[in-house]
């Protein structure tokens, strides 16, 4: 197994620019620990990530951090507010995009920004020249009076993340900004995220359970059950998975095991659909050493660059995997049916 | 303070336009009094002759003012039992990330309700020729307040309890258990006068039965169905507001 610990990389402590702080942060209900003692700095101008499955602990997480859940134990700082004494100001400074949509959708694009403006007390003059250029930004400017319902999932989706822009927060918390959206509008919300961290001076905090999504993040945290399990930038993150990912079908698996064991010494086992799988430094050099001197007939061999869905599967020990829906994940559920209509 | 003030318009605005944007509902808001009306009321009405009573058409002007107020208690609470809804799925979850003070979220909230369970509640007073009941602008100059206070007694109670509550099924139970027996015993579909003593016991402790005796006798004047002098009215209903929303606001201020 791996040491996590080699795979923490806060980045220097030191550094002045950290935007968000959290210490030993536990948030428990009743008896199940969400959150179990996690610790982790954001630095100003970054795009972080949380990856994780449904059930992580990202979206308590993240409502901490948003002033919605009060911590059990531990220490939250945003922008140098504690987010237990100095709430009201910790809300000024950030936007937040719901994973689930909060627009009013017999609304127009406007009345649904004005209204967000007129609650952030954005001065009355600026208003309008606010509205033009967050909708510029996601590219629905004609679509400004045009109410929320006949827009598709990727338009509300747009329209929410201008919508957490109009009073020019610190941070914009995006909490799966791309679920129930199809991979190409999932792509342009990328394009969309990526272009707002080049124009603007603003941090970006997302969580995501999309593995090829989190690689646009500067910094990742692998999260999982209440714990951080990695925190480093997706190309090192990789590393930690080794190189090249191999599958193998063999005729006779358990020869092919004790093989690869003794000349190799790797050690692996059968996986699902009878693979053997391993990773090695580089597939390319190994393969025609491998299959030289191989005692088994080979099926099928396969080799691949890891992904970071192998560095979830090797410190978690399991797939990202959607969890089943409890009674409020079946509300929100039927919410997602309702704005779709 | 202008920052809370402006964000009570803001949430009071919101529902006052969403109001307007649904055609459904205003038809539907109309509609269902019309059937309670016409239908029930009509179909009561006859039966009392049948049994050998009269005033058939009494009964009905005795209804016309319950029904408004029927309106009247269900828009607003149902307007304040959307918080549950709102706040985990909808625009509440937006405003409370916001940086507006809970106490002004829940008064622009209670505004807002009240202010739509009133414009749908004086809609109704339209069908008051169609039940021979005469309407100058003075009653509807007293109308105006005087529904928004009954809205705004059913509303803080309604935000009130929401803010305790977590998911939509308790809602349903509320429903069922708390605000049909209340409206049953507020004398808005029948008179409490000359009820069973038990009842009478129960109308009186329930806040509605005194918003529905003011709407009825600012509606229809003095009438035997009258129970309590209309200042005894106002001043129960006004204090069930104070207590309520004060409840409400302490409520949603603690679980901040």
């Amino acid at each position: 197994m791996i040491d996590n610990i080699n795979y923490i990389n806060n980045g220097d402590n030191n550094k002045i620019d950290k935007i968000i702080e959290v210490n030993n942060l536990v948030k428990k209900f009743k008896n199940i620990t969400a959150v179990n003692d996690i610790s982790f700095n954001v630095f100003k101008n970054e795009i972080f990530g949380f990856l994780g499955p449904n059930g992580a602990g990202k979206t308590t997480t993240i409502n901490i951090i948003c002033t919605l859940l009060p911590p059990t134990s531990g220490t939250v700082r945003l922008n140098n507010y504690d987010v237990n004494k100095d709430k009201y100001k910790i809300r000024n400074s950030i936007g937040l995009v719901f994973q689930d949509p909060t627009l009013d959708d017999r609304l127009t694009a406007m009345e649904n920004l004005n209204f967000h403006a007129l609650l952030y007390d954005v001065p009355f003059k600026e208003i309008k020249k606010r509205i033009d250029e967050v909708l510029e930004m996601v590219d629905l400017l004609k679509r400004k009076k045009d109410l929320v319902r006949n827009f598709s999932g990727g338009m509300k989706r747009r329209l929410e993340i201008a919508r957490g822009l109009i009073h020019y927060p610190k941070v914009l918390f995006l909490d799966e900004p791309t679920i129930g959206l199809d991979p190409q509008t999932r792509n342009r919300i990328w394009e969309y995220i990526i272009k707002l961290k080049r124009e603007k001076d603003i941090t970006i905090f997302l969580t995501t359970h999309y593995m090829e999504e989190s690689e646009i993040c500067d910094r990742i945290a692998i999260i999982d059950e209440g714990k951080i399990a990695a925190l480093n930038t997706p190309e090192n993150l990789k590393k930690i998975a080794g190189s090249d990912i191999i599958t193998i079908i063999s005729e006779d698996n358990s020869r092919l095991i004790n093989y690869l064991k003794e000349n190799f010494s790797i050690a692996t086992e059968i996986h699902k659909e009878n693979e053997v799988r391993f990773e090695v430094k580089d597939s390319s050099k190994f393969i025609p050493s491998f299959i030289r001197h191989c005692p088994v007939k080979i099926l099928s061999i396969n080799a691949r660059k890891s992904t970071l869905n192998d560095v979830f599967l090797n410190l978690t020990g399991k797939e990202i995997r959607d969890e089943n829906a409890s009674s409020k994940e079946m509300m929100r559920i039927h919410a997602r049916a309702r704005m779709r209509r | 303070m202008r920052k809370e003030l402006l964000g009570v318009y803001t949430i009071w605005l919101r529902d006052i336009k969403k109001f307007f944007r649904d055609r459904p509902r205003i038809i539907g808001s109309i509609a269902q009094p019309a059937l309670f009306l016409f239908v029930l009321g009509s179909g009561l009405a006859s039966s009392f002759q049948l049994f050998g009573g009269g005033g058939g058409q009494q009964f009905l002007a005795f209804m016309f003012p319950g029904i408004i107020s029927m309106t009247v208690l269900f828009t607003a609470f149902f307007s304040a039992m959307s918080i549950v809804w709102d706040r985990e799925f909808g625009f509440l979850k937006e405003v409370l990330v916001s940086p507006i003070s809970r106490t002004s979220i829940v008064v622009g909230k209670n505004l807002g309700g009240s202010t739509v369970a009133m414009i749908q509640g004086l809609i109704i007073l339209a069908f008051a020729p169609i039940v021979k009941i005469n309407i100058n602008i003075i009653s509807i100059l007293k109308l105006v307040p005087a529904t928004f206070l009954a809205a705004m007694a059913v509303s803080s109670f309604g935000i009130a309890l929401a803010a305790k509550l977590k998911s939509m099924q308790a809602f349903q139970v509320l429903t069922n258990f708390i605000l049909m027996p209340m409206f049953f015993l507020s004398g808005a579909l029948f008179p409490l006068t000359n009820a069973p003593q038990w009842l009478k016991f129960l109308a009186r402790i329930n806040p509605l039965s005194y918003s529905v005796d003011m709407l009825r006798t600012i509606i229809i004047g003095k009438n035997i169905t009258q129970l309590h002098p209309l200042n005894i009215d106002i001043l129960v209903t006004l204090g069930i507001t104070a207590v309520m929303s004060a409840i409400g606001i302490i409520l949603f201020n603690l679980q901040d």
